[in-house]
């Protein structure tokens, strides 16, 4: 990482008498720094930022980047590919091809319909430099059709082509899986299946696949991982297995014939892998806890919901017939105290009409008793003058003022002068107050 | 193919290019396969295409084609438009587009109304939908030239680029079908572009980048510590570039057609237009060659026009535009705090650094050490119309594999804000007869780093002395011998060049390091005779120091810490 400066200055020579502890002596810090940006670009800065971020110092950051490069190295040598040959390959006729496992006559086995084109390329290559028919006569174990080594370049040719692949990879059995076992389901249900469903996926039209998931997936991954393999669109054909068509010109019929067992043969093999992927699918939901544990909690959601309901309503009726009862209570508690008011009103207001006849009374006789104010034998029309302001008097004030002009009167008693002031006083402030027009009293004016 | 037969999605590769974008130029670039930037060049074979769009009925033209439109075709051409991007209306300065589309205020942001569909009405286009276009059809060049789909890039910014340009940026790229993997500053992209050389080593070097663009200049002052990148100032102009240079030829020729036919073509919007696109190919003619010719038909009423013009005569019209280059120059380097002394580097960069005048007069600025790299003071300079370009395609191929995360992580201010060192350490000799001092880690060195260095031992070995100090330098003026003056009479008349440089000699200025302040010492004792004695100097982000000292080839280290101050 530093390079490494070689500066030609030598050092100077230990003064005699220097010592310190380990030969180390501090003499004093650094000067504060400068905060700054630095500019986010370079491969040291990136280096600096893993140092950073990963909390390295210069010297573990250089290791473990060390050990990531020779990890790569490694990996790419040994890029495997090395697997050796079933020794019954070699006896193999190169004419029946069709037979063979491409990917194990390449060596590709480890990684089947995963192997990308480059891989295969590689493999090839690897096979040739080792079984190419020049190679076998140096070594002096001709193998006199060269069978091996044609198998290999049928086996390059069909995997490098796109559609051939497909087609050796949809009949590829050494790449099915099985489903699992009793005894494997036992060991744990979603680890059991999910290599089968991965498998399964590589013929999916549609990429990536939804795999299985495990016991904490959610309702929803569950879900779709259902309808995409209920619905699954699958490129899977059945070429493969066709019968040979003659190739000579006679046998038109039979060559048609043929074509057609095979077209029907493709069919319903088609067919028997689609119900059979319904069936595996019918047997894994079926056993799914995942499927029961949701409806358990659709249906627990479900009446929870339900008794939230019923309590609602419930409780909205209890509202109900508790406000009834206090409207009740409340209109009787007003009737009763409207009842008990109009008893008192009338109570009081008979007392009043008493105190106000009673008054009346005492009006009435203040003028009877100092003889309507006449000396001696009061002439009638004097009588009928003063009775009639009273009467007028007594009709324009209220039962209040009533009480006070009596109560005045009662004082004055007898006193015929002090009578006829009150009298005049009365008359003089209806007047005052409009109540009485002028000159409509005649005896208090 | 291949992934989708193994039944694995195919997945959209990232392939990154690097794009620089600028006012009046654009380039795109990417890392061969051999590990060498190349700038792709557009259908048109240009290497710098003109951020330029133009529209005639609903045709869209870019680049060259559509920077000729500016002569007729001016008012459906959209030109110099990158530094409205993400601005208000209020904050631009529109002088650029008086020849093209003229910038308005479009609610919050700014749009350029033109005709860009078949119909007569002018429509309103955004500055960010103009960018897109541009974008689209430079990532569009790139497929066409790489044969390969590119959807993501490192683009360049001014270092002034505010974050809402720079969002503004990213989002025109998104809508452009290019994913923006970083913004990198235009300075350090051009330091990089040097860096990245194959045959460049990694060295702590103080560096001027002169970014000397069409319609602006920026200059910043780039220190370079063991490869991570620091700026520490920055000067821009807006009104001075190539621009400036262009005027001046215009200026000159149209004072030439208004002796001879009394007729000032400036005048005339679409004489200037064409004064002005031939007075750049006439002045980018007069950097490559001596003299340049500018030819024009129907220059002003109808009148052809055709004259040459030498560099010496250019050159001499100019010297105020190349004194104001030199003088941003000088002043960035002042607002560092730092001295022409303290230059290992000046790097020119943009369109206008083809003139070699401006370099040479950058040479004389600068003392003898520090390398002018710019096409006429330097062969092996790269061309400074590419380097930002350059640059951002070597940092896209750095980033290219990894996450969007990983890469906001990483140039999050957390990791990117570090301590730098305000003093340089170093360690001091001291002889009999006097002291020197070798820094060993310069000032401005971005915390933690870690030096190692070896050091002569005394050539009878034994023990020796390692004095860590920091260090200052100091700029030592000595007045030299006066010289013997030379009279020549005959020549004072025209020697006035000559006369000044003898004048600006007087003085001898060189660098001097001191000791500042001891900071340890450590001995190494019974080192063999001429053996070296290496010394590891690593600080912590708190200032605290590991220091070990060990003889080269010897088993034990003689180590000690100092606590920093947190």
């Amino acid at each position: 990482m530093a390079p490494v400066q070689v500066v030609n200055v030598s050092l100077p020579a230990l003064p005699s008498g220097w010592s310190a502890e380990k030969d180390f002596k501090p003499v004093g810090g650094l000067s504060a720094a400068t905060q700054r940006n630095i500019e986010a670009v370079g491969p040291h800065f990136l280096a600096h930022a893993r140092r950073k971020r990963h909390n390295r110092t210069f010297s573990e950051d250089e290791r473990i980047q060390a050990k990531q490069n020779v990890a790569k190295t490694e990996d790419e040598e040994n890029m495997d590919i090395s697997e050796d040959e079933d020794p019954t390959m070699f006896t193999r006729e190169a004419k029946d091809w069709k037979g063979q496992d491409h990917y194990a006559v390449l060596g590709l086995t480890k990684y089947r319909w995963r192997a990308t084109p480059e891989q295969i390329k590689k493999a090839h290559r690897k096979k040739v430099l080792r079984h190419h028919p020049d190679k076998k006569a140096a070594s002096g174990k001709s193998d006199e059709n060269d069978n091996f080594f044609k198998c290999i370049q049928k086996a390059t040719e069909l995997m490098l082509d796109p559609v051939r692949r497909r087609q050796f990879d949809s009949v590829d059995e050494a790449a099915e899986m099985d489903p699992p076992s009793k005894k494997q389901l036992a060991k744990g249900y979603f680890k059991a299946w999910a290599p089968v469903f991965h498998a399964e996926g590589r013929f999916s039209n549609k990429q990536p696949v939804p795999q299985l998931g495990n016991d904490d997936s959610t309702q929803e991954e569950v879900e779709s991982f259902y309808n995409f393999w209920y619905n699954f669109d699958s490129w899977r054909t059945f070429e493969y297995l066709d019968e040979d068509i003659p190739d000579d010109g006679e046998g038109r019929d039979q060559k048609r014939h043929t074509e057609k067992k095979n077209a029907n043969a493709r069919r319903k093999r088609k067919q028997e892998d689609n119900v059979r992927l319904r069936e595996m699918l019918d047997e894994v939901m079926a056993g799914d806890e995942r499927i029961k544990k949701f409806r358990q909690q659709a249906r627990a959601g479900k009446d929870a919901k339900r008794k939230a309901k019923e309590d609602e309503i419930k409780r909205v009726a209890e509202e109900k017939e508790r406000a009834r009862v206090e409207a009740e209570e409340s209109k009787k508690a007003a009737e009763e105290s409207a009842k008990a008011d109009r008893e008192k009103n009338k109570k009081a207001k008979e007392a009043a009409k008493n105190a106000a006849k009673k008054n009346k009374r005492v009006l009435k006789g203040s003028v009877k008793d100092v003889n309507y104010f006449a000396d001696g034998e009061a002439s009638a029309s004097q009588v009928d003058s003063v009775l009639g302001d009273v009467e007028l008097i007594m009709g324009k004030i209220d039962v209040d003022e009533l009480a006070v002009l009596a109560e005045k009167l009662t004082i004055a008693g007898k006193d015929g002068a002090a009578v006829k002031s009150a009298w005049s006083a009365e008359g003089s402030r209806l007047v005052g107050a409009g109540k009485v027009k002028e000159g409509e009293l005649k005896a208090f004016a | 193919m291949g992934d989708a037969v193994n039944g694995v999605a195919a997945q959209a590769e990232r392939f990154a290019i690097g794009i620089s974008f600028g006012n009046s130029y654009s380039s795109i670039a990417r890392i061969s396969a051999d590990g060498k930037a190349e700038v792709i060049a557009n259908e048109e074979g240009d290497r710098q295409i003109p951020s330029v769009l133009s529209y005639i009925e609903g045709e869209e033209y870019h680049g060259t084609q559509a920077k000729a439109q500016l002569i007729r075709n001016s008012g459906n051409t959209v030109a110099y438009f990158r530094d409205f991007l993400g601005k208000d209306f209020k904050s631009i300065d529109p002088t650029p587009c008086h020849a093209s589309a003229h910038p308005q205020q479009s609610e919050s942001t700014i749009a350029f109304s033109i005709r860009d569909t078949p119909s007569e009405t002018p429509n309103s286009a955004t500055v960010s939908e103009i960018t897109t276009r541009h974008l689209r059809r430079l990532k569009q060049s790139a497929t066409d030239f790489l044969g390969k789909e590119v959807n993501a890039a490192v683009i360049t910014v001014p270092t002034n680029f505010a974050d809402a340009q720079r969002e503004a940026l990213v989002a025109a790229a998104k809508a452009a079908g290019i994913d923006v993997l970083q913004l990198i500053h235009e300075p350090v992209a051009a330091v990089m572009a040097y860096d990245a050389r194959p045959e460049a080593t990694v060295a702590d070097k103080l560096t001027v980048v002169a970014d000397l663009g069409g319609t602006r200049s920026d200059v910043a002052v780039v220190a370079c510590r063991g490869g991570i990148y620091t700026i520490l100032a920055t000067a821009h102009d807006y009104e001075l570039g190539g621009a400036s240079l262009d005027q001046i030829i215009i200026d000159h020729f149209a004072k030439e057609f208004l002796k001879k036919h009394k007729i000032d073509p400036r005048e005339d919007a679409r004489g200037l237009a064409k004064l002005k696109l031939e007075g750049e190919a006439t002045r980018k003619a007069l950097s490559l060659s001596s003299n340049a010719q500018l030819s024009i038909e129907s220059l002003a009423n109808g009148i052809d026009f055709g004259s040459t013009v030498n560099r010496t005569r250019f050159e001499l019209l100019s010297g105020k535009v190349f004194g104001q280059f030199t003088g941003l120059i000088e002043q960035v380097v002042k607002k560092a705090d730092l001295d022409v002394l303290d230059i290992d580097e000046v790097i020119f960069s943009g369109g206008a650094s083809h003139t070699p005048k401006i370099a040479q007069l950058a040479r004389n600025i600068f003392p003898e050490k520090t390398a002018i790299l710019a096409p006429s003071t330097l062969t092996s300079a790269i061309n400074p119309s590419e380097l930002s370009a350059r640059g951002a395609a070597f940092q896209a191929s750095l980033v290219q594999e990894f996450d969007h995360e990983d890469i906001e992580q990483s140039i999050h201010p957390m990791v990117t804000v570090t301590p730098h060192l305000s003093k340089a350490i170093g360690v001091e000799f001291s002889s009999n007869t006097d002291t020197t001092f070798q820094p060993l880690l310069n000032a401005e060195t971005a915390l933690p780093a870690r030096r190692i260095a070896q050091y002569v031992a005394p050539k009878e070995g034994g023990d020796v002395l390692v004095r860590v100090c920091e260090g200052a330098r100091d700029i030592k003026v000595t007045k030299p011998e006066p010289k013997a003056k030379e009279e020549k009479p005959a020549n004072d008349e025209d020697s006035d060049f000559s006369d000044e440089d003898d004048e600006e000699e007087e003085d001898i200025r060189e660098i001097v390091w001191k000791t500042e302040k001891p900071v340890a010492e450590l001995a190494v004792k019974g080192v063999k005779a001429g053996a070296k004695v290496e010394v590891m100097v690593h600080v912590n982000p708190d200032l605290g120091l590991q220091i070990a000292v060990r003889e080269v080839g010897g088993s034990t280290a003689v180590r000690g810490a100092i606590n920093g101050s947190s």
